[in-house]
């Protein structure tokens, strides 16, 4: 069954409801082996039910899951193998020390424990000094690096990550990231969520929104924000210029008091040539000039209808 | 490479695992899971096997400490078998944890097999302890001690299972422990443990014996004294299709997932 060149994970027509009403509404994507994929949205999109979905605590209404080409309902242990989940809740067990519980995790998952992988997840992860601490002796930050131990413990050839670094410290949360491409430059699929969309950004491959139960985008990283998102235009000129040129008004301009400085937004999708070529016509000389382009959270904001929620408050 | 790809799979380890966390979990807390039990053993061992127990006979040809030592026995091995698994399930459900075991290969027969395993060894053990320490006080006959630890060996299984089911639809710790406050410790005082329902007046008799625990007490009573208030055959049946049915019902309740998968 399993081969490779076959996707990692399949989601078709997903859909759950809770008590009537719908967390999920039919999503369908595909994530490649290999890739790290981003699965992002507002608080109560639905992306924790996808992922319990997948992982097997949430029961589906209808649609299929396929992990490595098996179908999670049907062959639920073959697929329970393949996956390591973080869950966003930390879970809390105090009978056991960090040491005993990852020897006894590796259990559930029907291995048996192999030490050298034990410990290179232990140093990794910086958990060496707390090995003989029960959870509740854990900080906050200690509790999510065990998670993620724990979650790899089996050497899952998918890595589901929900929000793995919710609460976290910028230094942790960069160590957290730095280790999850490594695992996955060694070939573990990696499927996340977070809040932090800088970080989605510069760490996923494809990225998947969702809002209200639904998928509305799902493209390459830099296509989505290349494709969504605004490019900005600081130019300064010669002279100053006492009034915009309506030719520019699609620029969306903006004159700064001394005239020297123009602020202009290029439409989505258009480059910089056909303006500069306008301004040359226009009689404008410009001394310097300078871009950014607005990043995956601009996107996020638009696509979820944040933007204009945030702009009418 | 970190896959699981070429790491050998063995399908019985799930299980084995979880079955050794059960054990270990009420290991590590003995002295809040043993040791309570065999004090409160002790303590009736010695009221009414050393000062009451003189004055009292309620069976013939046995002392009152004879006749009352087999359900002290048994009231431990199904006191801990039930704390067993409601408590570690209950506790798994309230604080989270049970998802780190349901996103993994543990199939819900192993599920169910591990906590009832664990359960009834922890019954067992408090049982045995029991019974040893009941020798300082008098010696049982042990007329058949087969059907003596089959018989605990069912009633561990039993409340193991009923345990599993309390855990399941237990709200809080309240409702938990008004499972044994206010069903079982009552079902065990009233079947027959400090005496036999023989003695008691119509329409009690009658009563008893519709309390399932009084099948149970007296079957193992019967195995050990070679006496009893019914035959153990009776006593067996239908603890067994009692056992059964809680069994039927904890297995579709877990493999549905019934309140620990949303």
């Amino acid at each position: 069954m399993y081969s490779r060149g076959m996707n990692a994970l399949e989601l078709s027509h997903l859909q759950k409801s809770f008590a009537g009403v719908p967390a999920v509404r039919g999503i369908s994507l595909s994530i490649r082996q290999g890739e790290i994929f981003g699965l992002l949205g507002p608080n109560g999109a639905g992306k924790s039910t996808t992922i319990n979905m997948i992982v097997g605590v949430t029961r589906i209404d209808s649609g299929t899951i396929r992990a490595f080409g098996y179908d999670n309902q049907r062959d639920y242990r073959m697929t329970r193998r393949m996956l390591g989940v973080v869950h966003q809740e930390v879970v809390i067990d105090n009978f056991f020390t960090v040491d005993q519980a990852l020897k006894l995790h590796a259990g559930y998952y029907g291995v048996k424990d192999d030490p050298v992988w034990r410990q290179l997840l232990i140093d990794r992860l910086g958990l060496r000094p707390h090995l003989g601490k029960v959870m509740l002796k854990l900080s906050g930050g200690l509790k999510r690096r065990f998670m993620i131990a724990k979650a790899m413990i089996h050497k899952p050839q998918l890595l589901i990550l929900d929000e793995p670094t919710a609460g976290v410290d910028v230094e942790l949360r960069h160590g957290l990231w730095d280790f999850v491409r490594e695992i996955n430059r060694q070939g573990t699929t990696i499927l996340l969520t977070t809040h932090y969309l800088e970080e989605a950004e510069q760490m996923c491959d494809r990225i998947a929104i969702m809002n209200h139960g639904e998928l509305i985008a799902m493209e390459e990283t830099q296509e989505l924000v290349r494709r969504l998102s605004n490019r900005r235009l600081r130019l300064w000129l010669e002279s100053p210029l006492e009034e915009i040129p309506n030719a520019l008004t699609v620029y969306r301009p903006k004159l700064k008091a001394d005239g020297r400085e123009l602020l202009l937004c290029l439409p989505t999708g258009e480059g910089a040539g056909i303006l500069l070529q306008q301004l040359c016509e226009l009689g404008l000389k410009v001394r310097d000039i300078e871009t950014d382009q607005s990043g995956l959270e601009e996107v996020f904001l638009q696509l979820t209808g944040m933007k204009g929620n945030e702009d009418a408050h | 490479m970190p896959t699981d790809q070429g790491r050998r799979y063995y399908a019985w380890l799930p299980f084995i695992t979880l079955l050794r966390k059960e054990i270990l979990r009420f290991w590590r807390v003995a002295s809040q899971t043993l040791l309570p039990p065999i004090i409160t053993a002790l303590l009736y061992l010695f009221v009414f096997g050393a000062t009451l127990g003189e004055r009292l006979s309620v069976l013939e040809g046995f002392s009152y400490a004879q006749f009352v030592i087999p359900g002290l026995i048994l009231m431990g091995v199904i006191n801990n078998s039930f704390a067993n698994t409601s408590s570690s399930l209950f506790m798994s459900r309230y604080l989270g944890g049970i998802v780190d075991l349901l996103v993994t290969p543990v199939s819900p027969p192993q599920f169910i097999m591990a906590y009832t395993l664990a359960a009834m060894l922890r019954g067992m053990l408090i049982g045995s302890v029991v019974w040893m320490l009941s020798t300082l006080f008098a010696g049982l006959p042990w007329q058949s001690p087969l059907l003596a630890i089959l018989m605990a060996l069912l009633a561990s299984f039993l409340f193991a299972q009923f345990g599993l089911i309390a855990a399941i639809f237990a709200h809080n710790f309240d409702t938990l422990s008004m499972y044994s406050n206010f069903l079982i410790l009552p079902l065990i005082y009233l079947g027959g443990v400090f005496y036999p329902i023989s003695i008691l007046p119509e329409p009690w008799e009658k009563l008893s014996c519709l309390n399932p625990l009084f099948y149970l007490i007296d079957g193992f009573r019967h195995a050990i004294l070679g006496v009893g208030d019914t035959s153990f055959l009776l006593a067996f049946g239908v603890s067994g299709t009692i056992a059964l049915g809680l069994f039927c019902w904890a297995a579709w309740l877990i493999g549905k997932g019934h309140r620990l998968r949303t």
